[in-house]
């Protein structure tokens, strides 16, 4: 099927068979690897990118299914040769060992940025909490980094939210 | 996974019109896709529902209608969900990742399948994924499996949470199908396993969500609450939602209880309520509830943890509840 995506603001029609995931037309159909392939089974946030601007996990995704949709990736965070915040301060505070679950870190962490309201742990549900690192921990639960980089994961992104 | 047809449905007229033998609703499909992926499900023609015009949250008479299509993320984040039934909000928030919030669907969360170990291997036999051919979870790892209403067949529990608060709130669950609209109330949606466990709802073939009503929050003081094996991101190992409702002189007026992850169904605890109503509000009457429910548990030899559970979070809220 012939679908048409607007991918890092560039538009780009495609001929997909209905089962390839939107992560695997990225990856190689598009040439954009920074979306990583950790479990394909939204578990481990690795393939998170932006669809229309709210964080998905790409591997879930039917690419077909998302015909007419605007995709960012990792690759589409950066301001030309400006990095994004989120990546600025994950450089400046060491948010990675390994770098395998970055890009999803980064992807997952500019969607919760921009979605506000309360969450799980939120006591009062009326209120827009603080991005306190309580919070931004339970926001950022679908995103695994088995170096255990989370502490300073934490730090970078409580960082910009503030 | 097996190659299949996809279409968008324009409204839920042609999604129904389209429906055939072998064809399934597409939501978001956070747990569809990967049952596909994982050779559990294999529909030969997948109709996209996620882009109906199902996706307002909207007032309708005392009560709110949540279209069947919108994101999980977008109800628990609608002041009108967080201000009116926050039991709901915090169900839906305590529920999977923001990103499969994001994606999910308030139908599809319905008609997710349980997350069985058996049940998603294809190399196990599982009654419910192949009718007759065996429970190995009886035997085997049901840890986190059912430990009431289950059958000699089947001891699957529903993953919901969502569900399991709109089975407390008395919701209704709009569908509309091949025989015409019909209104089925929750917890009514889900079914007990029986000697039937591939059939997880009274839906029938073709039958599309469309909407969910909720009627007026019922007075009193609502609670979700979830343990679970880690703080986020993690399936219930008992949940429940309850509404306590005490008159001034310190008797309960109206209660509703509903809990999760110990059934294949939400699980409404009527007999809980009735022992309530009228009662002394305390932790006596509580305890005593609590164990008129949990009376016709019939935990399994590596899951009857969950009857204690269950009985603890029951109280535990309850005191929280009352003034």
């Amino acid at each position: 099927m012939e679908i048409t995506l607007q991918v890092n603001g560039t538009r780009r029609t495609v001929e997909v068979d209905p089962r390839v995931s939107l992560l695997d037309l990225l990856r190689e159909r598009l040439g954009l690897t920074g979306s990583k392939k950790g479990c394909d089974h939204g578990q481990c946030g690795a393939c998170t990118v932006l669809i229309d601007g709210r964080r998905a996990n790409a591997c879930l995704a039917l690419a077909v299914a998302q015909d007419g949709s605007d995709i960012t990736t990792v690759e589409g965070l950066a301001d030309g040769d400006r990095p994004h915040p989120l990546q600025a301060a994950f450089i400046e505070h060491d948010a990675f060992q390994c770098g395998y679950c970055t890009p999803g870190q980064l992807c997952s962490a500019a969607g919760m940025l921009a979605e506000g309201g309360p969450s799980a742990i939120t006591d009062d549900l009326a209120t827009d909490p603080a991005l306190t690192a309580e919070e931004v921990r339970e926001r950022m639960s679908g995103n695994l980094c088995r170096c255990g980089a989370y502490p300073n994961i934490v730090t970078a992104i409580v960082e910009v939210a503030r | 996974m097996r190659s299949f047809e996809y279409a968008r449905a324009a409204d839920p007229a042609d999604a129904v019109a389209r429906f055939r033998p072998g064809t399934m609703y597409l939501g978001g499909g956070t747990n569809l896709v990967d049952l596909m992926r994982l050779g559990v499900a294999e529909p030969e023609y997948l109709v996209d529902v996620s882009r109906l015009p199902l996706d307002r949250v909207e007032p309708d008479g005392e009560g709110l209608r949540v279209g069947a299509a919108v994101r999980n993320s977008d109800l628990g984040a609608h002041p009108l969900v967080r201000e009116r039934y926050p039991m709901l909000a915090r169900a839906v928030l305590s529920g999977a990742s923001g990103q499969i919030r994001n994606m999910a669907t308030v139908g599809g969360n319905l008609l997710q399948r349980t997350r069985c170990p058996y049940f998603q291997d294809v190399s196990k036999p599982c009654n419910k994924r192949l009718p007759g051919s065996g429970c190995p979870a009886i035997d085997g790892d049901h840890s986190n499996l059912a430990v009431l209403g289950h059958s000699t067949a089947c001891v699957a529990t529903h993953p919901s949470d969502m569900a399991v608060a709109l089975a407390a709130l008395d919701a209704r669950v709009h569908v509309t199908g091949p025989g015409g609209d019909r209104v089925i109330p929750m917890p009514g949606l889900h079914r007990l396993p029986g000697d039937e466990p591939g059939r997880d709802t009274v839906l029938e073939p073709g039958e599309l969500v469309t909407a969910v009503l909720l009627p007026a929050p019922p007075p009193g003081a609502s609670r979700y609450r979830k343990v679970r094996e880690r703080a986020s991101f993690a399936f219930a190992l008992v949940s429940i939602a309850a509404v306590l409702d005490v008159a001034g002189d310190g008797t309960v007026r109206e209660c509703r209880i509903a809990l999760g992850g110990v059934a294949h169904a939400p699980w409404r605890c009527e007999r809980a309520e009735q022992a309530l109503r009228g009662a002394r509000a305390g932790e006596e009457s509580f305890g005593r509830a609590a164990d008129a429910e949990l009376a016709q548990a019939r935990p399994l030899p590596r899951n009857a943890h969950k009857v204690p559970l269950a009985r603890n979070l029951i109280v535990r809220t309850l005191l929280e509840l009352a003034p």
